[in-house]
């Protein structure tokens, strides 16, 4: 073979690849749309088409029923303590993973994680292990008449159990990132560590962190499977908004069990919108506070 | 962010909190004065009717008021362990006596006669098991031999967690005895090749029947004779019918007091009474009315009491002597359903 055939044979298999790539590009942007369709956006349009499906009278109806009443305001209230608790708790756990060092450490990052990692059914499972009115502090608990299981504060430990690392999660990588010289220069400065932390550190993860909210929140009012072992289901008082949805389809109720699915599907679009907002409108905060 | 931003943000956030604290503050009242049912699945409907009608006559004799009475439903089996857990419930009503027996035992928040305490082992209706089908009943399904056929998918719970299911088990066990002559062997073979066509366990009787009416999965529903009927009326008898087997089991849900519970929070009074409704004629034409059979049909109304077809019903005492015996035999660790379950195989 001379080195002058070689040009000449190499073009059209060049040609021949670039033409594959195209088609090869449009079949997959076709199947990853079509599977998008499929497989998010029509179960999602569903759920707004069979709340609907006998009028918003109806729809509206459902949702000023007293026990979706309920179980809004509880589905509300366990995320506005969880929400706020692993805020603090995030915080904390992701400033001294990221800004320091110690030993265990490594085991901190672990633990931050096993909740990802661990199926939801348990976290509820040890709850009732640990406080139930046969668990280990159960009978203890039991005659100071304090309620945890089958009551609103197994809920919120089950809440917090599964959406404890979204925030640490969201902030560890970006704070380790930053690094320390800032806060160094400030600590040098003068500054007490109190203030270096509101006035240097926060400033520079408030996106990461307004992330982390938003993802910790709707998974808080979106979790099923910790909540329902620990809940009991006990309608209008302990149902929140997904064990209300299962109950209400099992009573044949679809109008109303979609209607407030579909209360849940909002929020999801919602947290979506804002965080997309959120990137759109801060684009060169968020790139430069990411560049530090 | 200053901190005297972050403060201002505190501030505005405070209502907020204290906004939220009084909403807990209202519910935690309001648990107080609730009486709480913790039921088995199929009876939502029955309890709404009952508890509004048991509510009025109470408050209307009564200086102090009932203000709801709370409901909490699933697996019969799985609503005995919340119980046994600390679920605070001031009456359970379940779908066998063996449930109840376990919280006996495990909570001792009652006695351990509870049955002797109320009329007919404590169980205010009975109900059987009767087979759900398809239009026209395309796979000619008429009696428990046709369960096993090839091709044909039957639907139940799960044994473990569903009383429905332990029922089902139960009045299958009792027709194959039966048909075949007292063979073990020959039972053990049927109730297998009858699991085999099981194509997916439910943990609950209403999930098994939404998996068999609403998803379409399924040739024959084992299901509560009143769960049946709901099911005609929620999903129209022009896609269903009910077959009548020959045989099938005398099924006895029961009623206790929590006598633990609603002597901690001074319930005792209501939740009996509570109770004794369901005997009354009032609370046996309620009964007829979704399909439960109920002990005194003469209160009932006729009309509810027709669709009651007459048909040979054992009784578990006479054929599982009790469910003492009935409950680790069949369902216990090890039973015969852990030997003859054997899904995916």
């Amino acid at each position: 073979m001379s080195d002058a055939s070689l040009p000449a044979a190499a073009l059209p298999r060049g040609r021949l690849a670039r033409q594959d790539g195209a088609a090869a590009r449009i079949v997959l942007i076709a199947l990853a749309l079509g599977f998008l369709a499929l497989f998010l956006a029509l179960p999602l349009a569903i759920v707004f088409i069979e709340a609907l499906a006998r009028g918003w009278q109806a729809y509206l109806g459902a949702l000023a029923d007293d026990d979706a009443l309920a179980a809004i305001r509880l589905t509300l209230l366990v995320a506005a303590i969880a929400v706020p608790l692993n805020v603090v708790v995030g915080v904390a756990g992701a400033w001294a993973i990221a800004k320091h060092e110690f030993r265990g450490k490594s085991l901190l990052v672990s633990l931050v994680d096993l909740p990802i990692s661990v199926s939801p059914v348990i976290a509820g499972l040890v709850y009732v292990l640990l406080f139930g009115a046969q668990g280990y502090f159960g009978r203890v608990l039991a005659s100071y008449g304090v309620e945890i299981i089958f009551a609103l504060p197994g809920i919120v430990l089950a809440t917090l159990f599964v959406t404890f690392p979204f925030i640490a999660r969201e902030l560890i990588p970006h704070m380790q990132a930053l690094g320390n010289a800032e806060e160094e220069t400030a600590l040098t400065l003068g500054a007490s560590g109190w203030r270096t932390f509101c006035m240097v550190t926060l400033p520079n993860i408030k996106w990461s962190l307004l992330y982390g909210v938003l993802l910790c929140n709707a998974r808080a009012m979106g979790e099923f499977g910790a909540v329902a072992v620990v809940s009991g289901k006990i309608r209008g008082l302990t149902t929140t908004m997904p064990l209300h949805v299962e109950i209400l389809y099992n009573e044949y109720m679809s109008v109303a069990a979609f209607a407030v699915a579909s209360l849940l599907a909002l929020l999801a679009l919602v947290t979506l919108a804002a965080k997309s907002f959120l990137e759109w409108r801060y684009a060169d905060q968020i790139a430069a506070s990411r560049r530090h | 962010m200053s901190e005297a931003s972050i403060r201002a943000c505190f501030h505005r956030t405070l209502p907020a909190v204290a906004l939220l604290a009084s909403l807990f503050a209202v519910s935690g009242a309001r648990a107080q004065t609730d009486l709480l049912n913790v039921s088995y699945d199929p009876t939502r409907e029955l309890y709404r009717e009952i508890n509004a009608a048991f509510i009025a006559e109470w408050n209307a004799a009564n200086p102090k008021k009932i203000r709801g009475i709370r409901q909490s439903h699933g697996g019969s089996g799985s609503q005995a362990r919340a119980v046994i857990d600390g679920l605070n419930a001031d009456v359970v009503t379940l779908a066998l006596a063996g449930d109840i027996d376990a919280i006996a035992g495990r909570a001792g928040k009652l006695p351990k006669d509870w049955q002797a305490r109320l009329p007919h082992n404590a169980s205010p209706y009975t109900s059987t098991i009767v087979f759900l089908v398809r239009k026209g009943n395309p796979k000619g399904v008429t009696d428990w031999g046709d369960l096993v056929k090839p091709g044909v998918q039957v639907i139940t719970p799960n044994p473990k967690t569903s009383g429905g299911a332990r029922w089902n088990y139960l009045a299958a066990w009792a027709w194959a005895e039966r048909a075949f002559n007292r063979d073990e062997a020959r039972v053990r073979d049927y109730i297998a090749a009858l699991l085999r066509n099981v194509p997916v366990l439910d943990t609950g009787a209403r999930g098994a029947t939404t998996t068999f009416a609403q998803r379409g999965i399924g040739d024959v529903f084992l299901s509560w004779e009143n769960e049946a009927h709901l099911a005609l009326a929620e999903f129209g008898a022009g896609r269903l019918e009910i077959v009548y087997p020959q045989l099938s089991i005398l099924a006895e849900p029961p009623v206790a007091v929590i006598d633990g519970n609603v002597d901690a929070k001074g319930t005792r009074a209501e939740a009996e009474a509570y109770l004794r409704f369901l005997y009354t004629p009032k609370g046996q034409a309620i009964i007829a009315r979704h399909h439960y059979r109920p002990r005194e049909p003469q209160h009932a109304d006729p009309k509810d009491v027709a669709k009651f077809p007459l048909l040979t019903l054992v009784t578990i005492d006479e054929a599982f002597s009790g469910w003492g015996k009935a409950q680790p035999v069949h369902f216990g660790d090890g039973g015969t359903f852990d030997q003859l379950y054997k899904p995916g195989r």
